[in-house]
């Protein structure tokens, strides 16, 4: 299942992941997130300068029939959206932690990744349901 | 078993070609008049940055060709006429003819909607008779006819309830519904300019008593509700909702989806409900039309009555035995206006009203007796198959006219889900219920079968779940890759939301 | 008396015993005591079918209606010549009987019409996107609002006073809801008052309402108005007339971002005013905040061409209070029956009615105002409705006409009470010359009656 759920991540209970670099991070939804929504049809990436706020939402994905709030695992301002896949968002699912990153953020609030699990943990979370 | 053979039917191998595919360019149907009066340079008429270069690519084909094209795409299509259709919560009953032939008659198909209510008596009584029948039917003193459809009667109700509040002088924020309405209710509560809040719904589809109390208040316009529920229950807790909504000031709108069930045995209005709609496609038999036209009158209240949209139909009595007179009341101050052109949908007030004539007070009443009957019959019938055990019933006790069955047991003991089950019906002739409705069911089913429908339909229908369920016992392969033999099989709904393709390119 | 039932007592004594209950009225006992209405409704007993039959024939009579009076009555909805193959086809049980596409599958029919409709509508007013169709054309024009809020964030509207009454009114209607400012532009010598809007249009604009012809008829310069929108970043929304846009430059091409209207013209009855349709069309970049259903084209699981219901996650049933709109119909049968209508016309057809509607619709202009006592209220451009002045009484006029078998047109007084004397005309191809003729000899002799009679009470005073 480690392919599934990576170590080295950080994982936010809506199913997000965080991927420290520094004071910046890259955020992108997780396996689980994409296996629930199936087959993403549309995402709109979010400007760059805009700020999120952790357990906050910043965009939305599409697929046939749901429509999914992206939430911040963590505060800051984008500083890079990933535009390529407003283009291909199919790059979601097949690519969820590489190609299908989402946005990188400048944090704001670096201790707030106290609250954040790591792999093992969230997994935890997901089999318990 | 083994998988269905695949091969070809003749209609799939017909494939589809749109009717711009079909033009040839010289071509054409239609023979217009000659204009008959002297005719001048268009230039002179118009000037010429405002005309259009070249006309539109319009189809350029013959009459007898058009028709071909179009009953050749029709039978592409399933219909109530052919089949058992119990889709939940649309009340798919039978669709009179007789209503198709009195809607057609000259006097009302080709009446202009401004003719002078002096000269549109027929038209003007015939509205007014089925504003009477409907607040009867409802238990509601007061009815506008002019919301098209039931989402503009939510509309319509919301935006009375506006109205309601700012003439007390009062600004209230929040409509509470249920986290289990359907989601035209949330969809109207914010068109309406208020925010949703959600009330928790009970194991039986019920409210939630202690979670609708401590979220009433002052800040609360209206609580939205249907009654039988969206699992085909009664809520007897109704006398309950309606005075903790009313003790906070607010008012009460029942979506008329089910009005179905409880025709002439109970009425919204003696429920507590302030504002009702009613849906003419669904109880009062006027067709779907494959997506309209319906009509969504609503029922109000005393207190909601001043704010009615206009124009309202009103009859004065004739003086000296003189013949009372229609006519259209435009002088309604504190109304919240109009909610789209003219009067509203005449010609399915015409059909409705002739449903009803042809039913009358007795009819209604015993068609809501037999909607209930033949619901319960289905139900019992699909419980003693392997429905009771892969397609359990959500709430097990009697129905109203429709019941959800949960395809959760189905799911894990025999892989197959609520889809494909809907799918494989659709190879032994049926049309599927509702399926992943409501939400609080899982892989739910949504039954409703109406009154119109014999008993060796309901049978019929019984026994096809049953044999759907015994295939999949077997391989649930068949079932998964339904459905077989219609004209087209499973669509690429991905390839269709990616790059959506929504008109054909023309030249 | 039930009807269009089959339970026989027979029927009902087995399908009691297989559920489990002697009686109907214990199925009914969850419906607590209070709340039971324990009376039969206070309505009359079922007819049989000749009954019915006969009853709604004599409320019909009572009905003047264009069959039996000359029609010249518009504003907004219209007595065209609804071709016999439009009943033939729309009268199909696979048409009339279904319900919304929701099984695919099933419903190619439906969903195939949906997607030539859509086709059809496009290429009418030269916009990329259209839906499968709304309620009806006023309400339509309120549904292009919501869109313009949700796509500009701003909340205020400026419409044209050409915009239909209807229209203008169920926008308020709607604005009180979702919370918008309408500000209106005034006519001046039938068109949009220029200067009027170039100054109310603003950078808090989120759209400019204008309709073409507008509701005097006139054929309004969308292009040179609609600037202010665009210079703003408003967005242009145009009303029009499916009728018209043969002859007429389509709203895409006059810079429209969103072209809405009614589409009872296009193979729609009259119907005392509906059901009819509305039309909804667009620029690509509003596809994802178009109301209603939308059918696009894809394949099967063996690759065979199909149609869906697609872009399904702006609708309420999956986006709920985030919805681009509340609607779920799409008046599936009336689209149907323009799209006939537009196939039986054609390309040729189309254009050719459009110009004889223009051509009939000058005749009759030039006629009337040539009569004593009558006066055009405007001199601008028309296609098929003009707006007169008459010198009398106007709704006694409309009276005496009524008499001789005409309905000579539509009252202006009650929508703009600056037009108390003003007559609306409108044109269809059902229209000859010889009814105008008609028209023109009731219209003269009513207002020369009438007239005198005024002027002659007017002396002692």
């Amino acid at each position: 299942m480690s392919d599934q759920y990576p170590d080295g991540l950080l994982y936010h209970p809506e199913h997000d992941w965080a991927k420290l670099d520094g004071d910046t991070a890259t955020f992108g939804i997780t396996w689980y997130a994409q296996d629930a929504l199936g087959e993403v049809v549309f995402y709109d990436p979010p400007e760059v300068g805009t700020q999120v706020s952790k357990d906050q939402p910043y965009a939305e994905i599409e697929s046939v029939k749901a429509v999914s709030d992206v939430f911040a695992p963590l505060s800051g301002e984008i500083s890079e959206a990933n535009a390529a896949i407003g283009e291909s968002p199919e790059t979601i699912n097949s690519d969820p932690y590489g190609a299908g990153w989402l946005v990188k953020v400048k944090l704001s609030d670096p201790s707030e990744t106290e609250s954040l699990m790591d792999a093992a943990a969230y997994q935890k979370m997901i089999e318990e349901g | 078993m083994t998988l269905p053979t695949i091969t070809e039917t003749p209609m799939q191998a017909d494939r589809a070609k749109t009717i711009f595919e079909k033009s040839v360019a010289g071509r054409r149907a239609a023979v217009l008049p000659d204009a008959g009066v002297p005719e001048r340079p268009l230039e002179e008429l118009i000037p010429e940055r405002l005309l259009r270069s070249e006309p539109p690519h319009l189809p350029e084909i013959s009459e007898p060709e058009i028709v071909r094209h179009y009953n050749r795409v029709s039978r592409r299509n399933f219909d109530l006429d052919t089949g058992f259709y119990p889709l939940g919560s649309c009340t798919m009953k039978h669709n009179p003819r007789l209503n198709e032939r009195v809607a057609a008659l000259p006097g009302h198909a080709r009446l202009h909607p401004a003719q002078d209510p002096k000269r549109a008596q027929g038209a003007l009584e015939l509205m007014w008779q089925l504003q009477e029948t409907l607040a009867e039917i409802c238990g509601l003193p007061h009815v506008s006819l002019q919301p098209s459809a039931g989402s503009h009667g939510e509309l319509a109700g919301l935006l009375l309830t506006r109205a309601y509040h700012a003439d007390r002088g009062e600004q209230r924020h929040q409509v509470l519904t249920p986290d289990t309405a359907h989601g035209t209710n949330p969809a109207s509560v914010t068109m309406a300019g208020y925010e949703v809040v959600k009330v928790a719904t009970n194991e039986r589809g019920g409210v939630e008593i202690d979670d609708l109390r401590a979220k009433a208040s002052d800040e609360v316009a209206c609580l939205m509700l249907t009654n039988p529920n969206t699992l085909g229950l009664f809520d007897e807790n109704i006398a309950e909702i309606a005075e903790i909504v009313h003790g906070v000031g607010g008012t009460l709108y029942y979506d008329g989806a089910n009005l179905n069930a409880i025709m002439g045995h109970s009425r919204p209005g003696d429920m507590g409900f302030d504002i009702v709609h009613v849906n003419l496609h669904k109880s009062f038999s006027q067709p779907h039309g494959g997506g309209g036209p319906g009509g969504g009158p609503i029922a109000v209240s005393d207190r909601i009555e001043p704010f009615l949209p206009r124009p309202q139909v009103m009859r004065r009595d004739g003086t000296n035995g003189a013949e009372p007179l229609f006519d259209l009341d435009f002088e309604r101050p504190k109304s919240i206006g109009r909610l789209r052109g003219f009067q509203g949908n005449f010609g399915v007030f015409v059909r409705s009203y002739a449903y009803i004539l042809s039913l009358g007070g007795d009819g209604l009443s015993e068609a809501s007796e037999t909607a209930v009957l033949n619901a319960n019959y289905l139900l019992a019938r699909l419980k003693k198959g392997r429905a009771g055990r892969y397609l359990p019933v959500a709430f097990d006790r009697h129905c109203m006219h429709e019941f959800v069955l949960s395809g959760k047991p189905a799911k894990t003991e025999l892989g197959v889900q609520t889809l494909d089950i809907a799918k494989r019906l659709l190879d032994f002739g049926f049309h599927p219920p509702t399926v992943y409705f409501p939400l609080l069911v899982d892989e739910a089913l949504m039954v409703e079968p109406t009154e119109t429908e014999p008993r060796e339909n309901l049978d019929a229908f019984a026994d096809a779940i049953d044999r759907i369920l015994e295939e999949a016992e077997s391989d649930p392969e068949i079932a998964k890759q339904a459905p077989y033999t219609t004209p087209v099989r499973r669509l690429d709904e991905v390839k269709a939301n990616r790059q959506p393709v929504v008109r054909q390119a023309l030249a | 008396m039930t009807r269009y039932t089959s339970a026989t007592d027979t029927d009902r004594a087995e399908m009691l015993a297989e559920i489990g209950v002697g009686s109907v009225e214990e199925l009914f006992k969850q419906i607590p005591e209070p709340v039971r209405l324990g009376r039969p409704l206070e309505l009359a007993d079922g007819l049989g079918e000749n009954e019915v039959f006969e009853r709604l024939v004599t409320l019909a009579e009572r009905n003047a209606d264009a069959e039996h009076e000359i029609c010249f009555v518009g504003a907004g909805m219209y007595d065209h010549y609804v071709p016999a193959i439009v009943d033939a086809i729309t009268q199909r049980s696979e048409f009339l009987t279904p319900y919304t596409p929701y099984q695919p599958e099933v419903s190619q029919g439906g969903l195939q019409v949906m997607f030539e409709f859509q086709t059809a509508m496009s290429e009418l007013t030269a916009l990329p996107v259209s839906g499968a169709g709304l309620y009806e054309g006023p309400s339509t024009v309120a549904s292009a609002g919501y869109l313009a809020i949700g796509a500009t964030g701003r909340s205020r509207f400026v419409v044209s006073r050409g915009v239909h009454p209807h229209s203008r009114e169920t926008l308020a209607t709607y604005a009180a809801g979702y919370g918008a400012e309408l500000v209106e532009v005034g006519i001046e010598e039938g068109h949009t008052d220029a200067a009027a809007l170039a100054d109310a249009v603003d950078g808090e604009t989120a759209a400019l309402f204008l309709q073409s012809p507008n509701f005097l008829g006139a054929v309004e310069d969308v292009e040179a108005l609609g600037a202010a929108a665009k210079e703003h970043g408003a967005l242009l929304i145009v009303a029009c007339d499916p009728m018209t846009l043969g002859v007429l430059k389509p709203p895409g091409e006059c810079g429209a971002d969103v072209a809405v209207g009614e589409g009872q013209p296009l193979g729609n009855r009259l119907d005392f005013g509906g059901p009819s349709f509305g039309f909804f069309c667009a620029t690509e970049e509003h596809i994802r905040r178009m109301p209603g259903r939308i059918a696009g084209e894809t394949v099967d699981a063996d690759g065979r061409r199909g149609f869906v219901l697609t872009l399904q996650t702006r609708e309420q049933h999956i986006r709920r209070e985030k919805a681009t709109h509340n609607i779920c119909t799409a008046q599936a049968l009336n689209a149907l029956a323009a799209m006939v209508h537009l196939a039986w016309l054609g390309r040729q057809g189309y254009r050719e009615l459009g110009e004889l509607l223009v051509q009939r619709t000058a005749y009759a202009r030039d006629r009337l105002a040539a009569l004593d006592g009558v006066e055009l209220l405007h001199e601008a451009p028309v296609a098929r409705e003009f707006a007169l002045r008459v010198d009398a009484p106007v709704a006694e006029v409309l009276d005496r006409c009524a008499d001789r078998g005409i309905a000579a047109g539509y009252p202006l007084g009650r929508e703009y009470p600056e037009y108390g004397d003003g007559l609306l005309v409108a044109i269809t191809e059902r229209r000859s010359k010889e009814q105008i003729d008609q028209l023109a000899e009731a219209l003269g002799d009513a207002v020369k009656e009438l007239g005198t009679r005024n002027k002659q009470q007017e002396v002692p005073a």
